[in-house]
């Protein structure tokens, strides 16, 4: 049992580091959970996004919270004001990890609502 | 036999009684779920009534609102024009230089009465969106001359709804004809069943939309009557922007709001109206 237990450590020890080393560093922006704890987010945010958008376009519930808006206001960066600027902006440094193209914002501004108006509402 | 007849009406009755007092409670249930004041209820119609005595010919103030409100190009905008680099690996360099007919807009004539029209030139490209344009009229028998803003004119049975092969053609509950842009896939059939002219299609990409009103290339789109003001409780951008207050906006289903009160007392027109399609836009004085 010792043995067995011993060499699961010794599996497990360097698999964590290695994990640790090649997953993405991002820039979270003003981060904080408002929605669901971070492992759970990692997993489920584009079924959330997903329901969001339907509701909204189609029956005009502008949720805040669950918006795509209301992501981008927190997690943009701080020095950029976007989530897709760099490769280590937030959407774009975990999709690029994970090979998973994202198409949200071939449409959609990546970038803060509060930026946006500052360059365009002059 | 009487007796049998009686016994049955007592049955359905009371089988009636139970079924409403088992659905009621679900139904009102499922309003309080689905949070009314946050989903557009069917109650409302949007739409407006625009007094053409009002509008001033040569005045644009409408056209340049919506462009600025949506962040539409209007012909001016060449930075939106500019590719951008991308860290997501999408080329922006080539664009498709195809001809549209939304920018060049013809005005269409009223059943039985002889226009003509006569084409304001805006500065706009032939892949420019054009969601609103002014139009000027010119009555060949009397020379009368009028101008008009024209745009999606949010029929109650839109044509664009009908030939929509994927559904992203649609009518919200309250009245407003919207594309839902995760579903166009970019055929333009709306753009031809349309007979307003209505909707333009995206050519190029963008860059830099408003966060509150996504557009994208390869999606048809058209006047969304400024959707995202009226979820805020505000008015559409060329309403609030008309200097003479000549397009008034509000509720046709409510009979108290001044669109209705309007409406009730003066003479309004619907564009085409021998359609059938009983737009939501109205114009007086035309």
């Amino acid at each position: 049992m010792k043995l067995f237990a011993s060499l699961l450590l010794c599996l497990c020890i360097p698999a964590a580091l290695a994990a640790g080393t090649n997953a993405p560093k991002l820039d979270i922006g003003k981060g904080g959970q408002c929605v669901e704890d971070v492992q759970w987010m990692r997993k489920n945010h584009m079924h959330l996004l997903k329901h969001q958008r339907d509701e909204t376009v189609r029956k005009g519930v502008r949720e805040e919270k669950r918006s795509l808006k209301n992501c981008i206001e927190c997690h943009a960066s701080m020095q950029d004001d976007s989530v897709i600027a760099r490769e280590d902006s937030f959407c774009v440094a975990c999709h690029r990890y994970e090979a998973v193209k994202i198409d949200c914002f071939e449409c959609h501004s990546g970038t803060r609502k509060s930026a946006w108006l500052q360059r365009n509402m002059k | 036999m009487s007796d049998i007849d009686l016994r049955r009406r007592n049955f359905l009755k009371t089988s009636f009684g139970a079924a409403a007092v088992a659905i009621a409670p679900g139904m009102l249930l499922f309003d309080a779920a689905h949070g009314k004041p946050q989903s557009t209820g069917g109650k409302m119609r949007w739409g407006m009534l625009i007094d053409t005595t009002q509008c001033k010919s040569g005045c644009d103030d409408c056209v340049t609102a919506c462009n600025r409100e949506n962040g539409l190009s209007g012909g001016t905008n060449v930075q939106a024009r500019s590719p951008l680099p991308n860290p997501l690996g999408e080329t922006t360099s080539h664009s498709t230089r195809l001809q549209t007919t939304a920018a060049k807009s013809l005005v269409i004539p009223q059943a039985g009465e002889g226009t003509n029209d006569s084409l304001r030139e805006p500065r706009l490209k032939a892949t420019d969106s054009q969601w609103i344009r002014k139009i000027e009229i010119r009555d060949v028998g009397s020379g009368r001359e009028l101008s008009l803003p024209m745009m999606c004119q949010h029929c109650e049975h839109p044509p664009c709804v009908d030939v929509c092969p994927t559904k992203a053609s649609f009518k919200r509950a309250d009245g407003i004809v919207l594309v839902d842009r995760h579903l166009c896939i970019g055929c333009r059939y709306c753009m031809m069943a349309c007979p307003y002219k209505a909707r333009s299609f995206v050519h190029e990409p963008l860059h830099d939309q408003n966060p509150d009103v996504p557009r994208g290339k390869g999606t048809a789109e058209a006047c969304t009557l400024c959707v995202h003001r009226i979820d805020r409780g505000l008015q559409p951008a060329c309403a609030e922007a008309c200097p003479n207050q000549a397009i008034l906006f509000g509720d046709l289903n409510d009979a108290g709001s001044e669109i209705s009160m309007k409406i009730r007392s003066v003479a309004s027109v619907q564009v085409r109206a021998d359609l059938g399609l009983n737009p939501g836009i109205r114009y007086q004085g035309l």
